[in-house]
């Protein structure tokens, strides 16, 4: 006769596995967007709520998060696109500080807090066409540029922003690109109301690999424009050389606003892939966003300015 | 060590399920969605990669054969080749069908116009005759040293195959510069052979003996 000694653990006290996982993701999470403990109370779950609406969204299908946050472009987290979502502990996205410096007659730094502070948070939902030739829309949660640029009174002389990124060279990707990553633009564009200066994404805080925990976004020029994990902006009164311009002056312009009639030298700008779609769509003249900022480059040509 | 020819058979059989691998996890990729979130980009660049690494494969079976002196390896040769040349019709149908949609006209421009798919497309141009007078027939009817010189097409393809992996990279050219590294080895290794050949000629004022010329031609001859 067998005769069972009782279990040390009984099996209702093992937690099941995928309990335990959840509860590990939700533990590295909300480590990882420790930027959460910045926000008031009750949004410790790190949705950005409530957003306001905007009337520059557009209403076409949106790209699954899935998507959105594991098809990325943010070389200093390495080089695939499936990188960045894999290293996001190479990136601390709290304490944050954010200082605007150069032409400006109120230089100052920013915690994130103050910067979520600034203005209501809106939703925007923008298109976003990668040079490469793919393209998405997101969802993303932010305020306008300009409102921060505001807060910084840029002097007259001001002709040009200059937007750097974090770089850590001790966590980071060396060499590939002139770190840290900079970018660019003229004022007029940055004050433009499409620019977006993001924190979010799907109503939750920016998640690491999409440039956490603030980032520029200027869905009529392409992606690389719209640089990540931003830690100064710098008013100039000249056009700075930005990382991509020092990697390939002939393959990346400074304005480098999306058009289909001037291809990239190594491949045709002409169409896009939509993540998700099987079929190419025509890409359309600065992203669709043509009508409202097609006036600021009026009598330029974008063959020159590219 | 030289398997008889029920054992090479067995060997060549296995080896052709091998080869076959790569397409087979690909597809098994797409069909489980877990290619990523651009599945036609992911399909597109790993048949081109498998190109590259099939090319590379094969042209290490001589050098093996010499050092090694496993002369049966050069019987794998030709199906190793023919899978180099069957993955860089793949990556070029992903191109045509998947990527392009049969837009005959965009790729006409994208062959014309962007360097890296000229040099793509004409290296996969230079791989058919090859695939083409794969078979004994060919060898026979070119004659050995007729088809070892046209074969002999495959060191330029193996370097169109390079610059096209390294034109088409925005940045990073970790990986092109990792197989640009190996066919320079591949084919300096070649160059090193002609040259000692040359100069014992030089020195010993002798015709060299045709090591493999003989061989090559009983190997294919039935």
């Amino acid at each position: 006769m067998l005769i069972r000694s009782p279990a040390d653990i009984l099996p209702s006290e093992i937690t099941a596995p995928d309990v335990y996982r959840a509860r590990r993701r939700f533990i590295a999470q909300a480590g990882g967007l420790a930027l959460a403990t910045a926000l008031p109370a009750g949004h410790a779950h790190a949705a950005l709520g409530p957003l306001v609406a905007s009337p520059l969204s557009t209403a076409e299908g949106q790209t699954s998060r899935k998507a959105v946050t594991t098809y990325n472009n943010f070389y200093e987290l390495g080089t695939d696109k499936s990188d960045p979502a894999e290293n996001t502990h190479r990136l601390k996205p709290a304490p944050w500080q954010l200082r605007i410096e150069g032409l400006v007659n109120k230089p100052r730094t920013f915690g994130i807090e103050e910067i979520l502070k600034l203005a209501p948070l809106e939703e925007r939902i923008y298109r976003m066409r990668c040079v490469e030739g793919w393209s998405m829309v997101i969802p993303w949660v932010g305020i306008p540029l300009a409102t921060l640029l505001k807060q910084a009174d840029p002097q007259g002389s001001a002709k040009y922003v200059e937007f750097v990124s974090h770089y850590d060279k001790t966590t980071m990707t060396r060499g590939v690109l002139d770190w840290p990553y900079t970018e660019g633009l003229r004022l007029d564009e940055a004050r433009h109301p499409l620019t977006l200066l993001a924190v979010g994404l799907y109503g939750d805080v920016l998640p690491v690999q999409n440039g956490a925990p603030v980032r520029l976004v200027v869905p009529w020029k392409y992606g690389f424009k719209s640089g990540k994990s931003i830690v100064a902006i710098r008013l100039l009164e000249k056009q700075p050389v930005t990382a991509w311009m020092k990697a390939g002056p002939s393959e990346y312009g400074f304005y480098s606003n999306v058009n289909p009639d001037v291809d990239h030298p190594r491949w045709s700008q002409a169409t896009e892939r939509r993540i998700g779609e099987f079929t190419k769509r025509k890409t359309l003249m600065y992203n669709g966003y043509a009508d409202q900022v097609a006036a600021m480059y009026s009598g330029m040509d974008l063959r020159r300015f590219f | 060590m030289t398997p008889s020819s029920p054992q090479l058979s067995a060997i060549k059989s296995a080896l052709f399920l091998v080869c076959l691998i790569p397409a087979f996890l690909l597809w098994r990729g797409f069909e489980l969605d877990t290619l990523g979130a651009n599945p036609i980009e992911t399909i597109t660049r790993s048949l081109g990669e498998w190109t590259l690494r099939f090319l590379l494969i094969t042209l290490t079976v001589t050098p093996l054969r010499k050092y090694t002196g496993w002369h049966w390896l050069i019987r794998l040769r030709r199906m190793l080749g023919l899978f180099t040349f069957a993955y860089g019709v793949s990556h070029l149908l992903t191109y045509v069908w998947l990527d392009q949609f049969f837009d005959w006209e965009a790729i006409a421009r994208d062959i014309i116009k962007r360097p890296f798919i000229t040099v793509g497309f004409a290296a996969l141009m230079l791989m058919l005759p090859l695939a083409v007078t794969s078979s004994n027939y060919a060898i026979r009817k070119l004659g050995g040293r007729r088809w070892q010189s046209l074969h002999r097409a495959i060191y330029p393809i193996a370097i169109l195959g390079c610059v096209h992996f390294w034109w088409l990279v925005k940045k990073d050219v970790t990986w092109p510069l990792v197989y640009t590294v190996i066919t320079v080895a591949l084919l300096g290794i070649r160059a090193w052979w002609r040259e000692q050949e040359r100069r014992k000629q030089l020195a010993g004022g002798y015709l060299p003996k045709p090591k493999f010329e003989g061989k090559v031609i009983k190997i294919f001859a039935k």
